[in-house]
């Protein structure tokens, strides 16, 4: 199993977390919820955060995209410490954070205000496109399946062209059929447009299909416990020793057992 | 059944329904021959005297202007102060024991202050409406900011809207669906008030109808004609809002899911 803080040492991580700490007051007892995580993330990798639920992934994802500050440390993007939103590092909700009161044309084009209006509807097409909501342009997300209102959200974040992508178990809530679609579409999407994409999951085999490094967390107060390099090409052979390997090594690393 | 006669028959329900109450009304006060309460064709002729003697619109006009400007001024000052309140928690600490205190008051107890500051006319009885469509208006504009998700105020930010397009472009669409509820509601109490308030404070309007066709000569068909009156033109006032909870931008507001 390979260990590693940044794949790429020789070059400026796109993201730089240093001594992340993150202490919640509840009812007057300080409860710590992050302690000293560090970590490094290349221009254009795909990483995953995995970790027991509650651990604090979505915490540090909220601060990545700078919804939430540390209480320690600091998180800097090219160089630039995180002091808010920023439309160049976009968070994805789960599908419920579409705007129920536009239709689809309506939240890809939320975001691209600044745009002429040419150009707006001209990435409006290019992504209905790609994520293949073809026949939908006037639809609310209310007449949409879960994963259509999945793919909406993720088509809204690309097309204000960010340089990374936040998602917060975006597949969370959709059935196992149409998650392990949404999975191989988001893989076509990120390698046609190189974001940098940070993706927190619970679920260890997404995290193996689809990250080129997967980050494990402890329990609270969490930390980095481990970072693993998925060193498989894609598209990948989910039956493949050296998948079940990385599997395994990870499901160790959380202290579950191989069988149930 | 085809579904347009099915449509058909439900709408023709409630009709037949009240056209069966109407029959045994009327049957009722034939056959009792006491003066408990005209009959509905006593009721159609007190209809017809007031349109003969060119009260009838001058009525209806008065109370729905005061109606008008009570509720029109209440949403304007209302909505915009209940989305600040509800926006900063710290607003909201501070004056909610005042709008607490305030609220258990009814607004028919501001009659006699009413006529005080405003004399007997249509500024007390639109002062009145204002009071009582204020702060229903304000909690309500309170409570849809409460309501809305944190995660569509974030997605928001994220695409780098500035406060005002936040306001705009977010929290507005976003409480719209409520807001809209919460109007026609108090549409209906505005309806019920200004009845009230035309009873005391002015000498026009489908209140002082009722009560002047009682003292004027204990006329109760015109009694029952104001209140018939009044309860179809609340229904239409109601229908009209309900129209504007059909647009398709809002229906997310109003399902189960």
């Amino acid at each position: 199993m390979a260990l590693a803080g940044s794949i790429l040492p020789s070059v400026k991580p796109k993201l730089s977390a240093q001594h992340i700490n993150m202490v919640y007051t509840r009812d007057g007892a300080s409860v710590p919820v992050l302690s000293d995580v560090n970590l490094d993330v290349a221009n254009g990798e795909f990483l995953c955060i995995v970790g027991p639920s509650g651990c604090g992934k979505s915490t540090l994802l909220s601060m990545i995209g700078g919804f939430l500050a540390p209480t320690g440390g600091e998180i800097r993007i090219d160089g630039q410490v995180v002091s808010g939103p920023d439309p160049r590092r976009i968070f994805v909700f789960q599908e419920r954070g579409v705007f129920p009161w536009l239709t689809v044309e309506g939240n890809i084009e939320f975001g691209l205000f600044r745009l002429s209006r040419e150009e707006r509807r001209r990435r409006v097409a290019h992504y209905i496109n790609m994520v293949g909501l073809i026949g939908f342009e006037r639809a609310y997300p209310a007449e949409l399946s879960g994963g259509m209102k999945q793919r909406l959200e993720v088509a809204r974040a690309l097309a204000v062209n960010p340089d990374m992508l936040l998602l917060d178990e975006p597949f969370g809530a959709l059935d196992s059929i149409t998650r392990l679609t949404m999975r191989s579409e988001l893989l076509r999407i990120w390698e046609k447009e190189r974001n940098t994409i940070i993706f927190v999951t619970h679920d260890i085999d997404e995290a193996v299909q689809m990250a080129d490094r997967v980050a494990v967390m402890s329990g609270r107060p969490a930390r980095i416990q481990e970072t693993v390099v998925i060193d498989i090409p894609h598209p990948r052979d989910i039956s493949s020793a050296r998948y079940l390997e990385l599997r395994n090594g990870i499901l160790e690393q959380l202290g579950l057992a191989h069988q149930i | 059944m085809r579904p347009k006669e099915l449509n058909l028959r439900v709408r023709i329900r409630p009709i037949a329904f009240i056209a069966i109450l109407l029959v045994l009304w009327q049957i009722a006060t034939v056959r009792s021959r006491t003066h408990l309460l005209p009959g509905p064709w006593e009721t159609v002729g007190g209809v017809a005297d007031l349109v003969r003697e060119g009260v009838l619109l001058k009525y209806v006009t008065a109370s729905l202007f005061r109606v008008t400007w009570g509720f029109v001024l209440a949403a304007v000052l209302a909505i915009p102060a209940g989305l600040t309140i509800g926006w900063y928690p710290r607003l909201e600490m501070a004056l909610n024991p005042l709008i607490q205190i305030l609220r258990p008051i009814s607004p028919l107890a501001w009659i006699p202050i009413a006529i005080l500051w405003f004399g007997v006319g249509d500024l007390a009885a639109i002062f009145l409406i204002f009071l009582s469509c204020f702060l229903p208006l304000l909690l309500t504009a309170i409570n849809a900011v409460h309501r809305v998700p944190a995660m569509y105020v974030n997605a928001g930010r994220n695409f780098g809207l500035s406060p005002v397009n936040l306001v705009f472009r977010v929290l507005y669409p976003a409480v719209l669906p409520q807001l809209i509820t919460g109007l026609r509601i108090t549409l209906g109490v505005a309806w019920i008030v200004v009845v009230a308030a035309e009873m005391i404070a002015v000498n026009s309007g489908l209140g002082f109808l009722i009560v002047d066709a009682r003292n004027a000569g204990n006329r109760y068909d015109l009694v029952v004609a104001g209140m018939v009156l009044i309860g179809v033109i609340g229904l239409l006032l109601d229908q009209t809002m309900r129209t504007l909870e059909r647009a398709k931008s809002m229906r997310w507001g109003y399902s189960e899911d």
